[in-house]
Protein backbone atom coordinates (compact mmCIF):
# COMPACT_ATOMS: atom_id res chain seq x y z
CA UNK A 1 0.00 0.00 0.00
CA UNK A 2 2.77 2.36 0.89
CA UNK A 3 4.20 1.80 -2.57
CA UNK A 4 0.99 2.82 -4.27
CA UNK A 5 0.68 6.04 -2.32
CA UNK A 6 4.29 6.91 -2.90
CA UNK A 7 3.95 6.40 -6.62
CA UNK A 8 0.69 8.26 -7.04
CA UNK A 9 1.08 11.16 -4.68
CA UNK A 10 4.71 12.18 -5.05
CA UNK A 11 4.62 13.13 -8.75
CA UNK A 12 1.58 15.34 -8.11
CA UNK A 13 3.23 17.04 -5.18
CA UNK A 14 6.33 17.55 -7.25
CA UNK A 15 4.52 19.14 -10.12
CA UNK A 16 2.63 21.44 -7.80
CA UNK A 17 5.49 23.20 -6.09
CA UNK A 18 8.67 21.60 -7.20
CA UNK A 19 11.14 24.28 -6.21
CA UNK A 20 9.55 24.99 -2.83
CA UNK A 21 9.55 21.39 -1.69
CA UNK A 22 13.04 20.85 -3.04
CA UNK A 23 14.33 23.77 -1.05
CA UNK A 24 12.70 22.32 2.03
CA UNK A 25 14.43 19.00 1.38
CA UNK A 26 17.84 20.63 1.23
CA UNK A 27 17.29 21.95 4.75
CA UNK A 28 17.75 18.40 6.00
CA UNK A 29 21.41 18.36 4.99
CA UNK A 30 22.04 21.96 5.93
CA UNK A 31 23.69 21.13 9.28
CA UNK A 32 26.31 19.10 7.43
CA UNK A 33 27.03 21.94 5.02
CA UNK A 34 27.22 24.41 7.90
CA UNK A 35 29.65 22.23 9.80
CA UNK A 36 31.86 21.85 6.73
CA UNK A 37 31.62 25.54 5.95
CA UNK A 38 32.68 26.61 9.43
CA UNK A 39 35.38 24.06 10.15
CA UNK A 40 36.81 23.24 6.74
CA UNK A 41 35.95 25.82 4.08
CA UNK A 42 36.36 28.96 6.16
CA UNK A 43 39.73 27.97 7.70
CA UNK A 44 41.12 26.93 4.31
CA UNK A 45 39.80 30.00 2.52
CA UNK A 46 41.15 32.11 5.32
CA UNK A 47 44.65 30.82 4.56
CA UNK A 48 44.24 31.51 0.87
CA UNK A 49 43.06 35.03 1.53
CA UNK A 50 46.04 35.51 3.80
CA UNK A 51 48.31 34.46 0.97
CA UNK A 52 47.09 37.45 -1.05
CA UNK A 53 47.26 40.04 1.74
CA UNK A 54 50.03 42.10 3.21
CA UNK A 55 50.32 42.42 6.97
CA UNK A 56 47.91 45.35 6.98
CA UNK A 57 45.31 43.33 5.13
CA UNK A 58 45.62 44.96 1.70
CA UNK A 59 45.54 42.87 -1.44
CA UNK A 60 48.98 42.02 -2.77
CA UNK A 61 50.83 39.50 -4.88
CA UNK A 62 54.05 40.17 -3.00
CA UNK A 63 53.72 36.99 -0.89
CA UNK A 64 53.57 34.83 -3.97
CA UNK A 65 56.52 36.68 -5.42
CA UNK A 66 58.47 36.29 -2.17
CA UNK A 67 57.55 32.64 -2.01
CA UNK A 68 58.66 31.99 -5.58
CA UNK A 69 62.00 33.72 -5.07
CA UNK A 70 62.77 32.39 -1.58
CA UNK A 71 65.60 29.88 -1.93
CA UNK A 72 64.65 28.07 1.32
CA UNK A 73 61.07 27.62 0.24
CA UNK A 74 62.01 26.47 -3.24
CA UNK A 75 64.46 23.98 -1.78
CA UNK A 76 61.76 22.63 0.53
CA UNK A 77 59.47 22.17 -2.46
CA UNK A 78 62.34 20.55 -4.34
CA UNK A 79 63.00 18.01 -1.58
CA UNK A 80 59.31 17.28 -1.11
CA UNK A 81 58.80 16.78 -4.83
CA UNK A 82 61.93 14.65 -5.09
CA UNK A 83 60.88 12.30 -2.29
CA UNK A 84 57.30 12.12 -3.54
CA UNK A 85 58.32 11.36 -7.12
CA UNK A 86 60.97 8.79 -6.15
CA UNK A 87 58.74 6.95 -3.68
CA UNK A 88 55.78 6.95 -6.04
CA UNK A 89 57.85 5.65 -8.97
CA UNK A 90 59.78 3.05 -6.97
CA UNK A 91 56.75 2.16 -4.88
CA UNK A 92 54.66 2.08 -8.03
CA UNK A 93 56.99 -0.32 -9.84
CA UNK A 94 57.33 -2.53 -6.80
CA UNK A 95 53.61 -2.50 -6.12
CA UNK A 96 52.91 -3.24 -9.77
CA UNK A 97 55.02 -6.37 -9.76
CA UNK A 98 53.72 -7.53 -6.40
CA UNK A 99 50.18 -7.05 -7.71
CA UNK A 100 51.19 -8.95 -10.81
CA UNK A 101 52.49 -11.77 -8.62
CA UNK A 102 49.23 -11.78 -6.67
CA UNK A 103 46.88 -11.75 -9.65
CA UNK A 104 48.63 -13.56 -12.48
CA UNK A 105 51.87 -14.89 -11.09
CA UNK A 106 50.59 -18.25 -9.86
CA UNK A 107 52.41 -17.79 -6.56
CA UNK A 108 51.32 -20.12 -3.74
CA UNK A 109 47.95 -19.24 -2.22
CA UNK A 110 49.31 -18.55 1.26
CA UNK A 111 51.73 -15.99 -0.13
CA UNK A 112 48.94 -14.30 -2.03
CA UNK A 113 46.75 -14.10 1.07
CA UNK A 114 49.51 -12.70 3.26
CA UNK A 115 50.52 -10.15 0.62
CA UNK A 116 46.94 -9.01 0.16
CA UNK A 117 46.09 -8.62 3.84
CA UNK A 118 49.45 -7.08 4.69
CA UNK A 119 49.01 -4.55 1.92
CA UNK A 120 45.81 -3.41 3.61
CA UNK A 121 47.61 -3.27 6.91
CA UNK A 122 50.84 -1.60 5.78
CA UNK A 123 49.06 1.01 3.67
CA UNK A 124 47.39 2.02 6.91
CA UNK A 125 50.50 1.88 9.03
CA UNK A 126 51.94 5.33 8.80
CA UNK A 127 52.84 8.14 11.09
CA UNK A 128 55.05 7.97 14.13
CA UNK A 129 55.07 4.18 14.72
CA UNK A 130 56.36 3.59 11.18
CA UNK A 131 59.33 5.83 11.88
CA UNK A 132 60.01 3.86 15.08
CA UNK A 133 59.85 0.57 13.20
CA UNK A 134 62.46 1.74 10.73
CA UNK A 135 64.72 3.14 13.44
CA UNK A 136 64.59 -0.26 15.14
CA UNK A 137 65.40 -1.95 11.83
CA UNK A 138 67.82 0.31 9.98
CA UNK A 139 68.95 2.78 12.65
CA UNK A 140 72.53 2.83 13.95
CA UNK A 141 71.84 -0.13 16.25
CA UNK A 142 68.98 -1.56 14.23
CA UNK A 143 68.28 -5.20 13.66
CA UNK A 144 69.08 -5.29 9.93
CA UNK A 145 72.05 -2.93 10.34
CA UNK A 146 73.57 -5.35 12.84
CA UNK A 147 73.00 -8.39 10.65
CA UNK A 148 74.50 -6.72 7.60
CA UNK A 149 77.43 -5.48 9.63
CA UNK A 150 78.22 -8.98 10.89
CA UNK A 151 78.73 -10.31 7.35
CA UNK A 152 82.51 -10.21 7.15
CA UNK A 153 85.12 -11.86 4.99
CA UNK A 154 88.76 -12.39 5.67
CA UNK A 155 90.66 -11.27 2.62
CA UNK A 156 93.77 -12.85 1.12
CA UNK A 157 96.06 -10.60 3.12
CA UNK A 158 94.31 -11.54 6.34
CA UNK A 159 92.45 -8.25 6.61
CA UNK A 160 88.82 -8.54 7.61
CA UNK A 161 86.42 -6.66 5.38
CA UNK A 162 82.78 -6.11 6.19
CA UNK A 163 81.28 -4.90 2.91
CA UNK A 164 77.79 -4.39 4.31
CA UNK A 165 78.55 -2.06 7.18
CA UNK A 166 75.98 0.34 5.77
CA UNK A 167 76.68 3.31 8.01
CA UNK A 168 80.36 2.96 7.18
CA UNK A 169 79.37 2.95 3.52
CA UNK A 170 77.59 6.26 3.85
CA UNK A 171 74.03 5.15 4.45
CA UNK A 172 72.01 7.16 6.92
CA UNK A 173 68.42 6.45 7.88
CA UNK A 174 67.90 10.05 8.93
CA UNK A 175 68.44 11.27 5.38
CA UNK A 176 66.41 11.55 2.20
CA UNK A 177 67.37 7.98 1.27
CA UNK A 178 66.23 6.73 4.67
CA UNK A 179 62.99 8.64 4.44
CA UNK A 180 62.43 7.19 0.97
CA UNK A 181 62.90 3.63 2.24
CA UNK A 182 60.51 4.34 5.09
CA UNK A 183 57.82 5.84 2.88
CA UNK A 184 58.04 2.81 0.61
CA UNK A 185 56.61 0.77 3.46
CA UNK A 186 53.20 2.34 2.88
CA UNK A 187 53.70 3.38 -0.76
CA UNK A 188 54.06 0.02 -2.46
CA UNK A 189 51.15 -1.59 -0.55
CA UNK A 190 49.01 1.39 -1.57
CA UNK A 191 49.93 0.61 -5.18
CA UNK A 192 49.07 -3.06 -4.67
CA UNK A 193 45.66 -2.13 -3.26
CA UNK A 194 44.79 0.27 -6.06
CA UNK A 195 46.16 -1.69 -9.03
CA UNK A 196 45.03 -5.21 -8.11
CA UNK A 197 41.37 -4.70 -9.11
CA UNK A 198 42.47 -3.39 -12.51
CA UNK A 199 44.76 -6.36 -13.04
CA UNK A 200 42.02 -8.74 -12.07
CA UNK A 201 39.98 -7.09 -14.82
CA UNK A 202 42.43 -8.29 -17.50
CA UNK A 203 40.53 -11.08 -19.17
CA UNK A 204 42.12 -14.44 -19.80
CA UNK A 205 40.61 -14.36 -23.30
CA UNK A 206 42.71 -11.33 -24.21
CA UNK A 207 45.85 -13.22 -23.44
CA UNK A 208 44.63 -16.24 -25.37
CA UNK A 209 43.67 -14.07 -28.31
CA UNK A 210 47.12 -12.52 -28.28
CA UNK A 211 48.73 -15.96 -28.20
CA UNK A 212 46.52 -17.23 -31.00
CA UNK A 213 47.68 -14.36 -33.15
CA UNK A 214 51.25 -15.43 -32.53
CA UNK A 215 52.07 -12.88 -29.85
CA UNK A 216 54.50 -13.67 -27.08
CA UNK A 217 54.42 -12.35 -23.52
CA UNK A 218 56.14 -9.11 -24.51
CA UNK A 219 53.60 -8.50 -27.26
CA UNK A 220 50.75 -9.15 -24.86
CA UNK A 221 52.07 -6.72 -22.28
CA UNK A 222 53.08 -4.03 -24.72
CA UNK A 223 50.07 -4.08 -27.05
CA UNK A 224 47.25 -5.32 -24.81
CA UNK A 225 47.80 -5.18 -21.06
CA UNK A 226 49.68 -1.92 -20.63
CA UNK A 227 47.40 0.16 -22.86
CA UNK A 228 44.47 -1.06 -20.77
CA UNK A 229 46.24 -0.69 -17.46
CA UNK A 230 47.98 2.63 -17.96
CA UNK A 231 45.18 4.88 -16.68
CA UNK A 232 45.05 2.82 -13.47
CA UNK A 233 48.82 2.81 -13.17
CA UNK A 234 49.05 6.54 -13.66
CA UNK A 235 46.10 7.19 -11.36
CA UNK A 236 47.58 5.02 -8.64
CA UNK A 237 50.94 6.78 -9.03
CA UNK A 238 49.23 10.13 -8.51
CA UNK A 239 47.65 8.77 -5.35
CA UNK A 240 51.07 7.62 -4.14
CA UNK A 241 52.59 10.97 -4.98
CA UNK A 242 49.89 12.83 -3.04
CA UNK A 243 50.20 10.57 -0.02
CA UNK A 244 53.95 11.17 0.17
CA UNK A 245 53.68 14.87 -0.58
CA UNK A 246 51.25 15.54 2.28
CA UNK A 247 53.11 13.36 4.78
CA UNK A 248 54.38 15.01 7.93
CA UNK A 249 54.33 12.72 10.96
CA UNK A 250 56.72 10.04 9.69
CA UNK A 251 59.31 12.57 8.57
CA UNK A 252 59.00 14.54 11.80
CA UNK A 253 59.38 11.45 13.99
CA UNK A 254 62.20 10.00 11.90
CA UNK A 255 64.38 13.03 11.37
CA UNK A 256 63.17 15.41 14.08
CA UNK A 257 62.48 17.99 11.38
CA UNK A 258 66.04 18.15 10.02
CA UNK A 259 64.93 17.37 6.47
CA UNK A 260 63.16 20.45 5.26
CA UNK A 261 60.08 19.13 3.53
CA UNK A 262 57.31 21.61 2.74
CA UNK A 263 55.13 20.06 5.45
CA UNK A 264 57.93 20.32 8.00
CA UNK A 265 58.49 23.93 6.98
CA UNK A 266 54.81 24.76 7.42
CA UNK A 267 54.99 23.13 10.85
CA UNK A 268 57.95 25.31 11.78
CA UNK A 269 56.11 28.34 10.43
CA UNK A 270 53.08 27.57 12.65
CA UNK A 271 55.34 27.16 15.70
CA UNK A 272 57.19 30.40 15.24
CA UNK A 273 57.12 32.28 11.97
CA UNK A 274 60.47 31.07 10.57
CA UNK A 275 59.87 32.97 7.35
CA UNK A 276 59.51 36.28 9.22
CA UNK A 277 56.39 36.91 7.22
CA UNK A 278 53.21 35.10 8.25
CA UNK A 279 51.60 35.84 4.91
CA UNK A 280 54.37 34.11 3.01
CA UNK A 281 53.57 31.09 5.19
CA UNK A 282 50.03 31.15 3.86
CA UNK A 283 51.37 31.26 0.31
CA UNK A 284 53.49 28.20 1.20
CA UNK A 285 50.37 26.36 2.33
CA UNK A 286 48.41 27.50 -0.73
CA UNK A 287 51.11 26.06 -3.00
CA UNK A 288 50.66 22.63 -1.38
CA UNK A 289 46.91 22.68 -1.81
CA UNK A 290 47.24 23.69 -5.47
CA UNK A 291 49.54 20.72 -6.12
CA UNK A 292 47.27 18.34 -4.20
CA UNK A 293 44.21 19.63 -6.06
CA UNK A 294 45.89 19.03 -9.41
CA UNK A 295 46.66 15.49 -8.21
CA UNK A 296 43.12 14.73 -7.17
CA UNK A 297 41.60 16.14 -10.36
CA UNK A 298 44.04 14.08 -12.42
CA UNK A 299 43.27 11.02 -10.36
CA UNK A 300 39.52 11.46 -10.79
CA UNK A 301 39.82 11.81 -14.57
CA UNK A 302 42.03 8.73 -14.83
CA UNK A 303 39.75 6.81 -12.48
CA UNK A 304 36.86 7.41 -14.88
CA UNK A 305 38.94 6.06 -17.77
CA UNK A 306 39.78 2.97 -15.76
CA UNK A 307 36.19 2.27 -14.87
CA UNK A 308 35.24 2.51 -18.55
CA UNK A 309 37.86 -0.05 -19.53
CA UNK A 310 37.00 -2.50 -16.80
CA UNK A 311 33.35 -2.48 -17.81
CA UNK A 312 34.22 -3.92 -21.24
CA UNK B 1 49.72 -23.79 -21.72
CA UNK B 2 52.29 -23.60 -18.96
CA UNK B 3 50.01 -23.80 -15.95
CA UNK B 4 52.40 -25.98 -13.95
CA UNK B 5 55.58 -24.06 -14.57
CA UNK B 6 56.68 -21.88 -11.69
CA UNK B 7 56.73 -18.20 -12.55
CA UNK B 8 60.07 -17.25 -11.00
CA UNK B 9 59.70 -13.58 -11.83
CA UNK B 10 56.40 -13.38 -9.92
CA UNK B 11 57.79 -15.46 -7.08
CA UNK B 12 60.76 -13.11 -6.77
CA UNK B 13 58.49 -10.09 -6.38
CA UNK B 14 56.21 -11.89 -3.95
CA UNK B 15 59.24 -12.70 -1.81
CA UNK B 16 60.53 -9.11 -2.02
CA UNK B 17 57.09 -7.89 -0.94
CA UNK B 18 56.95 -10.32 1.97
CA UNK B 19 60.46 -9.37 3.10
CA UNK B 20 59.62 -5.67 2.98
CA UNK B 21 56.62 -6.35 5.19
CA UNK B 22 58.22 -8.65 7.69
CA UNK B 23 61.81 -7.49 8.16
CA UNK B 24 60.91 -4.12 9.77
CA UNK B 25 58.16 -5.81 11.73
CA UNK B 26 60.51 -8.47 13.03
CA UNK B 27 63.25 -5.92 13.59
CA UNK B 28 60.91 -3.82 15.70
CA UNK B 29 59.73 -6.83 17.69
CA UNK B 30 63.29 -7.97 18.27
CA UNK B 31 64.40 -4.50 19.33
CA UNK B 32 61.46 -4.04 21.67
CA UNK B 33 62.41 -7.20 23.59
CA UNK B 34 66.02 -6.23 24.26
CA UNK B 35 65.72 -3.59 26.91
CA UNK B 36 67.30 -5.86 29.47
CA UNK B 37 70.84 -6.60 28.43
CA UNK B 38 71.43 -10.17 27.33
CA UNK B 39 67.92 -11.53 27.72
CA UNK B 40 64.70 -11.20 25.81
CA UNK B 41 62.10 -9.58 28.02
CA UNK B 42 58.94 -7.55 27.96
CA UNK B 43 60.59 -4.85 30.05
CA UNK B 44 60.12 -2.12 27.42
CA UNK B 45 56.40 -2.86 27.30
CA UNK B 46 56.17 -2.85 31.09
CA UNK B 47 57.96 0.47 31.27
CA UNK B 48 55.65 2.01 28.67
CA UNK B 49 52.50 0.65 30.24
CA UNK B 50 53.57 1.77 33.69
CA UNK B 51 54.28 5.33 32.61
CA UNK B 52 51.45 7.48 33.98
CA UNK B 53 51.97 9.92 31.12
CA UNK B 54 51.40 7.15 28.60
CA UNK B 55 48.21 6.13 30.34
CA UNK B 56 47.02 9.71 30.51
CA UNK B 57 47.70 10.40 26.84
CA UNK B 58 46.20 7.08 25.79
CA UNK B 59 43.11 7.83 27.84
CA UNK B 60 42.90 11.30 26.31
CA UNK B 61 43.21 10.04 22.74
CA UNK B 62 40.80 7.16 23.33
CA UNK B 63 38.24 9.54 24.83
CA UNK B 64 38.64 11.94 21.94
CA UNK B 65 38.26 8.98 19.58
CA UNK B 66 34.95 7.99 21.15
CA UNK B 67 33.65 11.57 21.19
CA UNK B 68 34.70 11.97 17.55
CA UNK B 69 32.82 8.79 16.62
CA UNK B 70 29.71 10.04 18.41
CA UNK B 71 29.80 13.45 16.73
CA UNK B 72 30.58 11.94 13.32
CA UNK B 73 27.67 9.52 13.50
CA UNK B 74 25.34 12.30 14.66
CA UNK B 75 26.39 14.41 11.68
CA UNK B 76 26.79 11.88 8.89
CA UNK B 77 24.03 9.37 9.63
CA UNK B 78 21.16 11.90 9.33
CA UNK B 79 22.87 13.64 6.42
CA UNK B 80 23.43 10.52 4.33
CA UNK B 81 19.98 9.21 5.25
CA UNK B 82 18.29 12.43 4.21
CA UNK B 83 20.36 12.56 1.05
CA UNK B 84 19.18 9.09 0.03
CA UNK B 85 15.58 9.84 0.91
CA UNK B 86 15.02 13.37 -0.32
CA UNK B 87 17.92 14.98 -2.12
CA UNK B 88 19.81 12.43 -4.22
CA UNK B 89 20.86 15.31 -6.45
CA UNK B 90 23.07 16.55 -3.58
CA UNK B 91 25.26 13.47 -3.85
CA UNK B 92 27.94 14.82 -6.22
CA UNK B 93 28.50 17.90 -4.03
CA UNK B 94 28.58 15.89 -0.83
CA UNK B 95 31.00 13.42 -2.37
CA UNK B 96 33.40 16.14 -3.45
CA UNK B 97 33.23 17.73 -0.01
CA UNK B 98 33.95 14.45 1.74
CA UNK B 99 37.19 13.91 -0.19
CA UNK B 100 38.44 17.43 0.54
CA UNK B 101 40.45 16.23 3.56
CA UNK B 102 42.56 14.26 1.09
CA UNK B 103 43.24 17.38 -0.94
CA UNK B 104 44.15 19.58 2.00
CA UNK B 105 47.18 18.19 3.85
CA UNK B 106 46.58 17.91 7.60
CA UNK B 107 49.34 20.37 8.37
CA UNK B 108 47.70 22.96 6.12
CA UNK B 109 44.32 22.24 7.66
CA UNK B 110 45.57 22.74 11.20
CA UNK B 111 47.30 25.92 10.06
CA UNK B 112 43.94 27.20 8.84
CA UNK B 113 42.17 26.15 12.04
CA UNK B 114 44.69 27.97 14.19
CA UNK B 115 44.65 31.12 12.06
CA UNK B 116 40.86 31.20 12.04
CA UNK B 117 39.87 30.16 15.53
CA UNK B 118 42.71 31.03 17.87
CA UNK B 119 42.23 34.80 17.64
CA UNK B 120 39.20 36.85 18.47
CA UNK B 121 36.25 36.53 18.26
CA UNK B 122 36.32 32.73 18.73
CA UNK B 123 39.42 32.20 20.87
CA UNK B 124 38.93 28.46 20.69
CA UNK B 125 42.46 27.78 21.86
CA UNK B 126 42.10 29.89 25.00
CA UNK B 127 41.17 27.07 27.41
CA UNK B 128 41.75 23.30 27.25
CA UNK B 129 38.02 22.70 27.01
CA UNK B 130 37.59 25.06 24.06
CA UNK B 131 40.63 23.52 22.37
CA UNK B 132 39.07 20.10 22.84
CA UNK B 133 36.00 21.31 20.98
CA UNK B 134 38.21 22.54 18.15
CA UNK B 135 40.30 19.37 18.05
CA UNK B 136 37.14 17.22 17.98
CA UNK B 137 35.85 19.07 14.93
CA UNK B 138 39.29 18.60 13.39
CA UNK B 139 39.17 14.84 14.01
CA UNK B 140 35.62 14.70 12.61
CA UNK B 141 36.82 16.39 9.42
CA UNK B 142 39.89 14.17 9.09
CA UNK B 143 37.88 10.97 9.50
CA UNK B 144 35.04 12.24 7.31
CA UNK B 145 36.14 10.46 4.10
CA UNK B 146 36.06 7.11 5.90
CA UNK B 147 32.97 7.61 8.02
CA UNK B 148 30.98 9.04 5.12
CA UNK B 149 32.01 6.26 2.78
CA UNK B 150 31.23 3.55 5.33
CA UNK B 151 27.74 4.93 5.99
CA UNK B 152 27.18 5.56 2.28
CA UNK B 153 28.05 1.97 1.39
CA UNK B 154 25.79 0.70 4.17
CA UNK B 155 22.90 2.95 3.18
CA UNK B 156 23.14 1.76 -0.42
CA UNK B 157 22.51 -1.80 0.68
CA UNK B 158 19.23 -1.13 2.50
CA UNK B 159 15.81 -0.04 1.27
CA UNK B 160 15.79 3.45 2.78
CA UNK B 161 12.42 4.49 1.38
CA UNK B 162 10.68 1.25 2.26
CA UNK B 163 11.95 1.25 5.82
CA UNK B 164 11.03 4.89 6.27
CA UNK B 165 7.50 4.44 5.00
CA UNK B 166 7.00 1.34 7.09
CA UNK B 167 8.18 3.18 10.19
CA UNK B 168 6.10 6.24 9.38
CA UNK B 169 2.97 4.18 8.90
CA UNK B 170 3.58 2.76 12.38
CA UNK B 171 3.74 6.30 13.75
CA UNK B 172 7.48 6.81 14.23
CA UNK B 173 8.95 10.29 14.32
CA UNK B 174 12.21 11.18 12.54
CA UNK B 175 14.46 10.47 15.53
CA UNK B 176 12.85 7.06 16.02
CA UNK B 177 13.21 6.23 12.35
CA UNK B 178 16.89 7.19 12.36
CA UNK B 179 17.98 5.56 15.57
CA UNK B 180 15.55 2.65 15.97
CA UNK B 181 15.11 1.65 12.34
CA UNK B 182 17.95 2.89 10.14
CA UNK B 183 20.85 2.69 12.59
CA UNK B 184 20.28 -0.97 13.58
CA UNK B 185 20.28 -1.85 9.88
CA UNK B 186 23.58 -0.05 9.41
CA UNK B 187 25.30 -1.58 12.41
CA UNK B 188 28.13 -3.09 10.37
CA UNK B 189 28.76 0.03 8.31
CA UNK B 190 28.70 2.38 11.29
CA UNK B 191 30.91 0.06 13.29
CA UNK B 192 33.54 -0.19 10.56
CA UNK B 193 33.50 3.58 10.07
CA UNK B 194 33.88 3.97 13.82
CA UNK B 195 36.82 1.61 14.02
CA UNK B 196 38.67 3.48 11.28
CA UNK B 197 37.89 6.76 13.02
CA UNK B 198 39.14 5.40 16.34
CA UNK B 199 42.39 4.13 14.84
CA UNK B 200 42.88 7.44 13.08
CA UNK B 201 42.37 9.55 16.19
CA UNK B 202 44.59 7.30 18.30
CA UNK B 203 47.47 7.56 15.82
CA UNK B 204 47.02 11.21 14.93
CA UNK B 205 49.99 13.48 15.58
CA UNK B 206 49.48 16.85 13.94
CA UNK B 207 46.26 18.12 15.54
CA UNK B 208 47.31 17.07 19.04
CA UNK B 209 50.77 18.48 18.58
CA UNK B 210 49.91 21.90 17.16
CA UNK B 211 46.85 22.45 19.32
CA UNK B 212 49.01 21.46 22.31
CA UNK B 213 46.74 18.79 23.74
CA UNK B 214 48.11 15.72 25.62
CA UNK B 215 47.33 13.23 22.84
CA UNK B 216 49.12 9.96 22.19
CA UNK B 217 50.86 11.10 18.97
CA UNK B 218 52.88 13.94 20.53
CA UNK B 219 53.66 11.73 23.53
CA UNK B 220 55.10 9.07 21.20
CA UNK B 221 57.30 11.61 19.42
CA UNK B 222 58.53 12.80 22.81
CA UNK B 223 59.37 9.27 23.96
CA UNK B 224 61.01 8.58 20.62
CA UNK B 225 63.33 11.49 21.24
CA UNK B 226 64.22 10.57 24.79
CA UNK B 227 64.41 6.77 24.96
CA UNK B 228 65.71 3.84 22.94
CA UNK B 229 63.56 0.77 23.48
CA UNK B 230 60.14 2.13 24.42
CA UNK B 231 59.44 3.50 20.92
CA UNK B 232 59.69 0.08 19.31
CA UNK B 233 57.42 -1.36 22.01
CA UNK B 234 54.90 1.38 21.23
CA UNK B 235 55.27 0.75 17.50
CA UNK B 236 54.44 -2.93 18.11
CA UNK B 237 51.41 -2.02 20.21
CA UNK B 238 50.23 0.46 17.60
CA UNK B 239 50.71 -2.19 14.93
CA UNK B 240 48.62 -4.57 17.02
CA UNK B 241 45.89 -1.98 17.46
CA UNK B 242 45.75 -1.27 13.71
CA UNK B 243 45.62 -5.01 13.12
CA UNK B 244 42.73 -5.45 15.55
CA UNK B 245 40.77 -2.53 14.08
CA UNK B 246 41.20 -3.75 10.49
CA UNK B 247 40.42 -7.33 11.53
CA UNK B 248 37.20 -6.22 13.20
CA UNK B 249 36.28 -4.20 10.13
CA UNK B 250 36.76 -7.26 7.92
CA UNK B 251 34.58 -9.15 10.35
CA UNK B 252 31.69 -6.68 10.50
CA UNK B 253 31.74 -5.47 6.91
CA UNK B 254 32.89 -8.43 4.89
CA UNK B 255 33.57 -7.54 1.30
CA UNK B 256 33.24 -3.79 1.56
CA UNK B 257 36.35 -1.85 0.73
CA UNK B 258 38.50 -0.19 3.32
CA UNK B 259 41.00 2.45 2.40
CA UNK B 260 43.91 4.03 4.17
CA UNK B 261 43.34 5.42 7.62
CA UNK B 262 46.34 6.95 9.31
CA UNK B 263 47.68 10.40 8.77
CA UNK B 264 51.26 10.50 7.71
Amino acid sequence: MAEITAKTIIPKALSRSRTASQLKDWIGILPFFLFILIFLIVPSTNLFIGAFQDQQGNFTLANLAAFLSDAYVLRAYGISLEISVITSVVGGVMGFFVAYAITMGKVPGWMRNILMSFSGLAANFGGVPLAFAFIATLGHTGFLTAILKSICFTGASGVQTCPFDIYQDGFNLYSITGLTLTYLYFQFPLMVLTITPAMEGLKREWREASENLGGNAAHFWWYVALPILWPSILGASILLFASAFGAYATAQALTGGTIYLVTIMIGAQIRGDVLNNPNEGYALALGMVVIMAICIVGYTILQRQTVRWLKL
Amino acid sequence: MNAKKTNWWALLWAVIGLLYFFVPLYGTLDFSLRMQRGVLSLKAYQVVLADPQFLASFRYSATMGLITILVSVLIFLPTVYWMYLKVPQARPIVEIITILPFVIPVIVFVFGLIRTFSGSPFQLTATPFKTDILITTGYVILSMPYMYRAIDVGMRSIDVRGLTEAAQSLGSNWAQILFNVILPNLRGAVLSGSLITFALVIGELILGDFLARPALGPYMVQVGRDTAYQPSAMAMMSWGLTWICLGLIQLVARGSNSQTLTGR
